[in-house]
């Protein structure tokens, strides 16, 4: 397997949707090409990163505020009858 | 190297029976299911938006939609890949009132040597969020992810923040399964390569104390 074929298998291969035989091929590559298990290694974490890093958490009061007016638009709108937003 | 593991999703039969409450007119059972996902909204809209002010419009006209099209969602698709449908819609109008100058779609072709292998090879520390404290994370995370055009963001966020399944982002965006691929591969690959820049190992020491050591003789 090449660096290119490597890197068109990454994502399959990162979200475990992959046959195994190319997995074979592919971590094969990884043992002896270093810059693709960096890659590897790195976009794996660049993940994990996002995915644990609570960016853009919807503070409690903001919420509550948010819920609170969506429930009365909507008991407003069931009183209305249904209508396009 | 092991792969990532997928969300744990909450069992779509409870949610049905919730929509169909809330289509009979229970307001309480759509309040639960404004709980259960409003978080997740709001994550995608600030993600699309960059704006924490359109991010609240969002998070109200979307779930407002979905009360008022309930009749039109007929159970094909889980209700959240419905909703978030929805609210990414809401959030992409956000952004083109924002930047009309600018065309925003999820469609558009980003010029990227896509073929090419990454260009940043360095590894990086073995715990290269620990390097900065929380806030400082964050701000990088942000900034970070903000360099992306908004149809790369949008499909990482729903796939790997989000947790939704290639066919689910695939169906919220109206996109083709090969398309999502394409995209979340380039949107992995630019943000590893632009995180690089934060979390690169440092042999020898870090750079200010490098730079100590070298300009220190006068």
């Amino acid at each position: 397997m090449k660096c290119s074929e490597f890197l068109q298998e990454l994502t399959n291969y990162l979200d475990g949707v992959i046959d195994d035989r190319t997995k074979a091929e592919l971590e094969d590559h990884l043992s002896w090409c270093h810059n693709c298990f960096v890659v590897c290694d790195t976009t794996k974490k660049t993940i994990e990163i996002y995915r644990d890093s609570q960016l853009y958490e919807l503070p409690d009061d903001l919420r509550t505020r948010l819920r609170t007016a969506i429930v009365a638009k909507c008991h407003a709108r069931k009183k209305s009858g249904p209508q396009e937003v | 190297m092991s792969a990532i593991q997928p969300k744990v999703d909450e069992p779509v039969s409870d949610e049905l029976t919730l929509v169909q409450a809330a289509k009979s007119g229970d307001v309480s059972a759509f309040e639960e299911l404004v709980r259960r996902y409003d978080r997740s909204v709001f994550r995608i809209a600030q993600h699309i938006t960059q704006n924490r002010e359109d991010a609240e419009d969002v998070v109200q006209d979307a779930f407002l939609k979905a009360y008022s099209n309930l009749a039109q969602f007929q159970g094909q698709s889980k209700f959240y890949t419905w909703l978030v449908r929805i609210a990414v819609n809401e959030a992409l109008m956000k952004l083109r009132r924002r930047r009309p100058e600018r065309t925003v779609s999820l469609d558009e072709e980003v010029k990227t040597e896509e073929d090419s292998l990454p260009r940043e090879v360095a590894d990086w520390s073995p715990n290269p969020e620990q390097q900065y404290s929380q806030a400082e994370l964050r701000e990088i995370l942000s900034r970070t992810i903000q360099g992306l055009p908004p149809g790369f963001r949008t499909v990482f966020v729903l796939r790997d923040v989000e947790g939704l399944s290639t066919e689910e982002t695939a169906e919220a965006l109206d996109l083709s399964i090969p398309a999502v691929k394409s995209r979340l591969l380039r949107a992995r690959l630019q943000l590893r390569e632009r995180l690089s820049r934060y979390f690169q190992r440092r042999d020898g020491g870090d750079v200010a104390q490098r730079r100590e050591s070298g300009d220190g003789t006068q």
